[in-house]
Formats: structure tokens, C-alpha cells, sequence
């Protein structure tokens, strides 16, 4: 069973990132505490469909299981095609959100949690709605250029 | 000749000055005069020209539909997918048709011809004569559609009649790749903007993709009094000219809120957007004036 961790740091002990399409790196382990191999996210800088190219790239590394805060739309999809167990880490770090998953702590998301970030063309798409967790709302309209949402997720 | 409206920051005034020079050139009567409002989010150039849509066509973007009894899972189709639209899970290539741009690579690199194109609808163009005999067509991109460029370019290559001696090109606003495909190809880009920091921020953007695309551009600085920015110092220092200056008026405003041209709003307008076109237009189109 392998887990991928979402995560900025190659440091299994250093706070996870809850961004799954463009987190920095994705920590990988068997299961055990102490091997992790750590593997960069190729699609941080993705145009879009960050999520989408996520899902493969792991699912080319063997990867059974993810823990992460925030899937979008597509990544949500990709991740139910690919028959991955999508868990939910609410804090903490891989090495201890890795003890809550096999403790049995941790949920698995019934959807999407994220709005994600889509096309970077032109005005207002990605990350600019209510920013409520959960709702995946659409993102506002907006008459000035670009889309960099309140919350840090472009 | 193609004449596009821009501007950079939203709201300055794209649509009121190209439905405003259109409208004088149309009453000159001496040639047929286009419209394009390729605005394709909010085109609201018809809501001054209340024309009469005649003509429809839909914008669809190709996007790929994987034949299962063919398909070998070889995976080419995801790896030369540069926008991971589609990916190959548990040995199925799944397509995501929002992500995908319909530029074609997987169904030309699939080895098995194992890949069809079918069109999905991401917006619609409209083409009618308004009053005057100005001719109108506008682009509109589905609520939700990401990509832009696809309707603002077939927009731009709709082809009708009678064919336009001059067309003026409504922008969207912005310094991104809709507004590169709308200006694309003008023979002059207005930039339109005001003496605020926003429009002043704006404009140097808009400017530069105009100088990336090597554009001839001047500028119209609209609402004038409203803000203290120093227009005229940035664009001596860039060497743009600025064609003509719309003070900040009551009257104005209150006859563009009720959907009136500048032209309508004040005669003396017809004098000011006639040395715009001298300034502009009439050298590269032989017309005497």
C-alpha cells in the first residue's frame, strides 16, 4: 500500500501542504515510518490541469492512497478513475499524518474541496469565489487581469 | 483597415469610443463600417446599437473521443497532451473536455487512429445591421468556458457582406492572450484609458503587448479630472500620441447610463472624432476628408 502526502518541505516532521495540485513535493512511503521517498511535483507550474497531471504522475509512481486538504474538480475525477483512496489531513506533519491513516484517523473526501486553479487566461478563472472549503464555487468575474485568489491558490 | 479598442485596466470607456468613431464613420456614409465586438465575456457593444441579429453560427472546440475497441493503452495520447486533459488511469485514457484546447496533438500522434474529434460547443457569434447602417458582430463565450481566444478568433475570421472598408475591433480588457488575439493584425490600436493609477498601471501593459506585437498605437485619455495621474508625461516618454482627451462630464456619463453614443450626446463630438480619423485612418485609406 503506498501513501503520497502532499507537502512543501522533503522533511517528513515539517507541517504538510494541503494543496494537492500544486503542492511542492509529494512524500511517498510504504506504510512504514521510516522510508520516504520524496518526488517533486512536476505539474506545480502547469497552465492548468495541475490535478489531472498529479493523478497520473502518481498513479505511474504506484501510488494506492493520497493525503492531502484541497482536490479540485478534475483532480477529484482523475483520482476516482484511478481508484486512489483520497484522504483528508486537516494538520500536522506526513510522519504524523501517516500514524493517523493507519490508526484509521483520517476520512476520505466524498468530493471535491477545492476550487483549483483552470487556464490563467485572460480575467478572473481560478480562486476567486466565496473561498468557502468545500463549495468548489465558481470563480467571480472579474474586469481586472489575472485571477491570484484571496487565499494564496492562484 | 482594422482599427482595435483596448485599454488594460476594465471600464474605461472601449466600447463607448468604438461604437462612438464607428458610428461617425458610418454616417459618413462613404464606405461600409464593422463592428467586432470581440469582448466575448461581456460584449455589450450592442446594447448602444440595438442591432437587428440576422445571421448565427456556434463555436466549438474539437475535442478528442477515444475509441475503447481500438485503443492499445499506449499512453501516447496523455504524454503529448500539454494541458492534461487527458490521462491514462488503470489503463483508460479519460479525457477532461474543460481542460482541453482542441489544438488536435492526440488525435494526430495516436498510432491506432483510435481518437475522434467531436465538437464541443464553448460559444456563439452574431452578425446584424444596426441603425445607420453599421454593421455589427459580436462573440459570446459560454458562462463557465475558459478559453476565449477560440471565439474571439473565429470571430475574427467570419467572414459576411458586404465586406468592411474599416472595422473596429472592441477588445476585452486585460494584457492577456484574449486581447492579443482581438488586436492581432490592426492596422491601429486605441488604447483608451484615465488619469487614475489604475488606468495609468494598466495602459503601460496594454502598451506593451501592442509594442510585443509591433502595433502602431495612441492613446485616448477618457474621464479627464477625475484623477491626477500623469498620462500625457508617460506617453511622451514612451513616444505614444495621445489622440484625444474626454473630460470627466455629468452630462457624459448620464447619456452613456441610457445607452447613448458620444455623437448623440453632443454634436460637437462628430468635430473631435473627425481629427481622431485624420490622425488615424484616412492617410492608409486614401480617403479624402
Amino acid at each position: 500500500m503506498k501513501v503520497a502526502i502532499s507537502t512543501n518541505s522533503k522533511d517528513p516532521d515539517v507541517e504538510f501542504s494541503d494543496r494537492f495540485g500544486r503542492c511542492r513535493y509529494f512524500l511517498i512511503t510504504d506504510s512504514t515510518q521510516e522510508d520516504w521517498k520524496e518526488v517533486e511535483n512536476p505539474a506545480i507550474d502547469a497552465q492548468g490541469g495541475a490535478g489531472t497531471q498529479v493523478v497520473q504522475f502518481l498513479a505511474n509512481q504506484g501510488v494506492d492512497a493520497v493525503i492531502s486538504g484541497r482536490y479540485g474538480p478534475y483532480a477529484y475525477e482523475a483520482l476516482q478513475a484511478a481508484g486512489m483512496e483520497a484522504y483528508l489531513g486537516n494538520s500536522g506533519s506526513p510522519r504524523k499524518l501517516l500514524a493517523d491513516y493507519q490508526a484509521g484517523n483520517l476520512a476520505t473526501t466524498s468530493g471535491p474541496t477545492g476550487e483549483g486553479f483552470h487556464g490563467g487566461q485572460g480575467r478572473g478563472f481560478g480562486g476567486r469565489g466565496s473561498g468557502k472549503r468545500g463549495q468548489g464555487g465558481r470563480g467571480r468575474r472579474g474586469r481586472g487581469r489575472g485571477g491570484r485568489g484571496q487565499d494564496g491558490e492562484w | 483597415m482594422v482599427i482595435a479598442v483596448a485599454s488594460g485596466k476594465g471600464g474605461t470607456g472601449k466600447t463607448t469610443i468604438a461604437v462612438s468613431l464607428a458610428q461617425y464613420l458610418s454616417e459618413q456614409r462613404e464606405f461600409p463600417v464593422l463592428i467586432s465586438d470581440a469582448d466575448v465575456e461581456a460584449p455589450n457593444a450592442h446594447l448602444f446599437l440595438k442591432p437587428d441579429f440576422s445571421e448565427y453560427k456556434e463555436v466549438s472546440l474539437p475535442v478528442p473521443g477515444v475509441d475503447q475497441d481500438l485503443c492499445t493503452s499506449c499512453g501516447t495520447c496523455a504524454d503529448v497532451c500539454q494541458f492534461n486533459a487527458i490521462v491514462l488511469l488503470k489503463d483508460q485514457p479519460r479525457v477532461f473536455p474543460s481542460l482541453c484546447h482542441g489544438c488536435g496533438s492526440c488525435t494526430l500522434q495516436c498510432p491506432e487512429g483510435a481518437i475522434q474529434e467531436i465538437p464541443r460547443p464553448i460559444g456563439r457569434l452574431d452578425r446584424g445591421l444596426s441603425p445607420g447602417e453599421l454593421h455589427l458582430r459580436q462573440g459570446i463565450l459560454n458562462e463557465g468556458e475558459p478559453l476565449a481566444v477560440p471565439v474571439i478568433a473565429a470571430l475574427k475570421k467570419w467572414q459576411g457582406e458586404p465586406s468592411p472598408e474599416v472595422e473596429i475591433v472592441d477588445s476585452p480588457p486585460g494584457a492577456s492572450c484574449p486581447v492579443v488575439e482581438a488586436v492581432r493584425g490592426a492596422d491601429y490600436v486605441l488604447l483608451v484609458t484615465e488619469p487614475t493609477p489604475f488606468g495609468l498601471h494598466d495602459l503601460k501593459a496594454a502598451l506593451q503587448v501592442t509594442r510585443e506585437l509591433g502595433l502602431k498605437a495612441g492613446v485616448i485619455i477618457n474621464r479627464v479630472g477625475l484623477g491626477e495621474e500623469d498620462i500625457h508625461g508617460f506617453c511622451q516618454e514612451k513616444s505614444v500620441p495621445v489622440l484625444m482627451e474626454i473630460p470627466l462630464k455629468r452630462k457624459i456619463a448620464e447619456g452613456l447610463a441610457r445607452g447613448k453614443g458620444l455623437l448623440e450626446i453632443d454634436p460637437d463630438f462628430r468635430d473631435r472624432f473627425a481629427v481622431l480619423w485624420q490622425k488615424i485612418g484616412s492617410s492608409s485609406l486614401g480617403v479624402a476628408r
